[in-house]
């Protein structure tokens, strides 16, 4: 951290000067826009919301009846799809992720991890519609096509987890949706993951390795352990990625506000989406408001992961920044 | 402070396991090879399945790109870049006034984005101390994390609902300039801090007021730094969609008054993706090719100038 | 100027607004938001004018910021029930109960006995229904519902009618576009969509069995007959209902579809540019209307709706003489 307030006893003044007084107003009032920024977000979206959460309550998040010539509004059946395709997400990313991350971190070599890493960081770079169109009319045909079918014939029969495979495979469903979210987010996990992984001291490693260990046996009992708060930090910041995630996941989850049901073939909603889809032509009063409401529980949920993602990563690496802490 | 505490947390931890490990691995390593192979080959496994992993990963990006490319490219034509869409079913046109919307709008966000974003960086590195500072850093953090969606739904309630009275390309232009903030304050944050101190102290010990010390020392030595993070928030505004669906709506025809709908790439990419004709569904893999081209571009712009960077 | 509002006549206004802008050098941006999104845009006064197949309901009307507001008829289409099924090529025929048993879940297999009764080419066909409906709120949807209210108490009562409704079954596609292209793209699948979309996308529609008993096949002059069976009862305010309309030639899912406009307006050139574009649509625009499928306005609504448009006033006083 720049030590100033040492160094601004050199001025000849021995004071601040004009000057200084300005700029510090300056930024100083830049930096409270941020702050102000997010109270207005709040604040805005909660006026707006206020007509639904007032006669809606509770039965908000847990009615799964969004009916808009009954007036009855129930965004339960969007939070069920937003939770399953983010935990389908973060099954599929979090542990290749951090695989990811364990390769360029630990076994890649030094001419090959910085590419490999530049490479997994570009697929973050992909603006989300295109992963949508990509996922419209690459991935969904071929899991319409082959994966579902497949799924269906051999896990749709086993007692329990068959009802994950059950019903019509058409390929607009939570479970595509759940993959493409997969690929967007694992750059996240992977970045994040590696930092971490960079944060643990070697010694650590070194005393593995001298007593004869493997690497990985290294990795799985001394460094991974070390950086579990950090990972998961990591794997919760994929999380709150793929709840917010619009573009891709309305085109292929079949935006249908359907009751909930177990089948991941299902097509359905998740609260980003339902926005996107509805928010520009909601004409009742009450009906705009629900989905203002849906936005506010957005808004506190990709919050809340968001504080509970930062606290473990910085548990592990430190809070201000990656270039302050030299492992 | 936390930070020691899991060091010297992790470090006894780590003894206890090198102990306990080193009883069990001691002693097969002297007695049998079979154990020891059994080790080996789970450590070769476990080699495969990461470099497979990150392979799996490589593959997905290159999967992408190259059907981007493939289906994109026949639908770049002259006309596809300077005339705008015609009518549902008639083939031909362009996208067009959806490219010229979108730098359109990255400027406007930009020159809102860019200044307060940097100012906001100056604070955090080189005046902030205690609480407030902590609490703008915190909060950097969350906006960052917010869904696109929800910012457009601020963004329109604020800009489009009072300001302006309709869906304007300004408010598409603040849309983009709330996600570019958080990217632009974060690196050039990190940027401003490798700035050696001694170049601050050796100015003011010129005589140099602290704020002159900031814009002219300060600032240019991480320049290189500051670039990238404003390439690389320009890349990502660049590709969003959702708040722009809520904000500028689209426009057919060319459009330069922001205070009008305003057309743009992404949201040209969503209307034609959906669409059942075909030559809409070539022109959307244009666009997303021509978008991935753009952000490629600035990507790829943002790394040289980091690698540029001085004390890198 | 700015517009936004249903696909259901999009290529139609799409068509229109290009020879406009070539004509009178007057560009107007037409955004397809779906009905519900014009509803709402000309409430809320973010758009200069919108268009809806649904006419707004009186609570709609109450909430609009500008005071009344008039619905212009520009053309009547009719709603198609599309399909996509491989092995079959001849033209199904559905009836208002089988089409409610589809949508409702009940019917859910191709072969079902009820379809198969109408269409025994359908018994070969042991695979479950795909139905796709509008996401967006859809004055098609509308269209469609009031149908469906009209035919099937069953519907009326789980269902209902309205521009956005609580959907029991199926995929939900983005605008007519979205919903032509996921029955395109999904084998098995069934949605409806105005006839255009059908037609310019090479998609299989069906014959539906009209109020007289005929089997009608969705085209211009059935729309035509619907309407002048049920012009006699057409309200004062243009906001009609073509449904399930007598005769024998009627097509039974058809509808208008009707440009929003505010009586008081504020800005006198802009008032004025609106008035002169909407007397366009109704009279030289229609021109372009059979082309694209669409039927024309007939003359008694033209009449009612030139009323309207010399009412359009700023302060008062008429923009048109």
């Amino acid at each position: 951290m720049a030590s100033f307030s040492s160094a601004s006893r050199l001025t000849p003044s021995g004071g601040t000067s004009r000057g200084d007084r300005v700029f510090n107003v300056v930024v100083t009032a830049a930096a409270a826009c941020i702050p102000l920024l997010l109270i207005a977000i709040v604040i805005l979206l909660l006026v707006d919301a206020w007509p639904a959460v007032q006669r809606y309550g509770t039965g908000f998040l847990a009615s799964t009846d969004w009916d808009p010539v009954a007036e009855k509004f129930g965004a339960a059946a969007y939070i069920y799809g937003t939770v399953i395709t983010a935990i389908l997400s973060v099954l599929i990313a979090g542990p290749i992720g951090v695989a990811c991350a364990v390769y360029i971190a630990e076994y890649a070599p030094r001419w090959l991890a910085e590419p490999v890493s530049f490479l997994i960081t570009l697929l973050a770079a992909i603006p989300s519609i295109i992963y949508g169109l990509w996922g419209f009319r690459i991935l969904a045909p071929v899991m319409r096509a082959a994966v579902e079918p497949f799924l269906k014939n051999t896990l749709g029969n086993v007692p329990i987890l068959g009802a994950l495979f059950s019903g019509p495979t058409v390929g607009r469903d939570y479970l595509v949706a759940g993959v493409i979210l997969a690929i967007m987010i694992l750059p996240t996990v992977t970045a994040v993951s590696r930092e971490i992984l960079r944060a643990v001291p070697n010694t650590q490693r070194e005393g593995m390795l001298a007593l004869g260990a493997t690497r990985w046996e290294t990795i799985q009992r001394a460094v991974l352990p070390y950086a579990r708060g950090g990972i998961a930090g990591a794997v919760i910041l994929g999380l709150a990625r793929a709840l917010g995630e619009t573009m891709a996941v309305t085109l292929v989850i079949g935006n249908s506000s359907n009751q909930i049901r177990p089948s991941l073939f299902t097509p359905g909603y998740t609260l980003a989406s339902a926005i996107a889809n509805q928010f520009t032509e909601a004409d009742k009063e009450i009906y705009f408001s629900a989905v203002v409401e849906i936005a506010l529980v957005l808004l506190l949920v990709a919050g809340v992961m968001n504080v509970v993602a930062r606290l473990l990563v910085w548990s592990v690496r430190g809070p201000l920044g990656s270039a302050t802490r030299a492992g | 402070m936390e930070r020691s505490r899991a060091a010297r947390l992790g470090h006894s931890g780590g003894l206890i396991v090198m102990a306990t490990l080193a009883s069990s691995v001691a002693s097969p390593l002297t007695r049998t090879s079979g154990r020891v192979r059994r080790r080996e080959v789970i450590d070769g496994l476990a080699t495969a399945v990461m470099t497979l992993c990150a392979a799996a990963a490589v593959l997905v990006l290159v999967l992408i790109l190259i059907f981007v490319t493939i289906n994109g490219l026949p639908a770049l034509n002259l006309a596809f870049f300077t005339e705008r869409p015609l009518p549902q079913g008639e083939a031909g046109g362009g996208v067009a006034p959806a490219i010229l919307g979108t730098v359109e709008m990255l400027v406007v966000a930009a020159l809102i984005g860019v200044p307060l974003g940097m100012a906001t960086a100056i604070y955090l590195a080189e005046y902030g101390r205690g609480r407030f500072a902590t609490l703008v850093s915190f909060l950097i953090d969350l906006i960052a994390g917010l869904p696109s969606i929800v910012i457009g739904v601020f963004v329109w309630a604020w800009m489009v609902r009072h300001v302006v009275g309709h869906y304007n390309g300004l408010a598409g232009g603040v849309a983009l300039a709330i996600i570019m903030i958080p990217i632009v304050t974060r690196t050039v944050e990190e940027t401003l801090r490798l700035v050696p101190d001694p170049l601050r102290e050796a100015s003011l010990g010129l005589g140099i007021p602290r704020w002159k010390t900031i814009l002219k020392v300060v600032l240019p030595t991480a320049r290189a730094g500051i670039i990238t993070g404003v390439v690389l928030s320009i890349a990502r505004a660049g590709g969003e969609t959702a708040p722009l669906l809520l904000t500028s709506l689209g426009n057919q025809f060319f459009q330069v008054d922001l205070l009008q709908p305003i057309a743009a790439l992404p949201v040209q990419i969503y209307n034609y993706a959906r669409s059942p004709y075909e030559d809409w569904q070539i022109k959307a893999w244009g666009a997303a090719l021509i978008l991935i081209l753009l952000i490629g571009s600035l990507s790829l712009l943002s790394r040289w100038a980091a690698n540029r960077r001085p004390g890198r | 100027m700015n517009a936004a509002g249903a696909t259901f006549p999009a290529p139609l206004y799409q068509k229109w607004f290009d020879e406009y802008a070539k004509i009178t050098q007057v560009q107007v941006n037409y955004q397809t938001i779906g009905s519900g999104g014009g509803i709402k845009g000309i409430q809320d006064q973010t758009i200069d004018f919108g268009a809806s197949d649904a006419p707004m309901t009186d609570e709609q009307l109450g909430a609009a910021k500008g005071g009344p507001i008039y619905h212009i008829p520009s053309a009547l289409g009719a709603i198609v029930m599309t399909y996509n099924i491989p092995e079959v090529n001849a033209k199904l025929k559905f009836t208002g109960a089988t089409i409610a048993g589809i949508f409702l879940g009940d019917i859910s297999k191709w072969n079902d006995p009820k379809l198969v009764a109408d269409n025994p080419e359908l018994a070969q066909v042991n695979q479950d229904i795909v139905t796709v409906h509008r996401s967006d709120g859809s004055g098609t949807t509308f269209g469609f519902t009031d149908y469906l209210s009209t035919v099937s108490p069953d519907w009326k009562s789980k269902v209902g009618s309205a521009t956005s409704v609580n959907w029991p079954v199926g995929l939900g596609g983005s605008g007519n576009p979205g919903v032509a292209g996921e029955v395109q793209q999904n084998p098995y699948s069934v949605g409806y969509v105005e006839l255009i979309y059908a037609l310019g996308n090479k998609l299989s529609y069906g014959m539906v069995k009209n109020k007289a008993g005929q089997w009608i096949d969705p085209s211009l002059d059935s729309v035509t007959a619907a309407a002048a069976a049920a012009l006699q009862n057409i309200p004062a305010d243009l906001r009609f209902s073509i449904v399930d309309a007598t005769g024998d030639t009627s097509y039974p899912i058809s509808t208008g579809t009707w440009l929003l406009v505010y009586k008081n307006q504020t800005d006198q050139p802009k008032a004025l540019a609106i008035a002169r574009l909407l007397w366009w649509a109704t009279h030289d625009g229609q021109k372009y209307n059979k082309d694209l499928q669409y039927a024309v306005v007939p003359d008694g609504l033209t009449v009612k709706s030139e009323q309207f448009i010399h009412q359009i006033a700023v302060n008062g006083k008429p923009v048109l003489p």
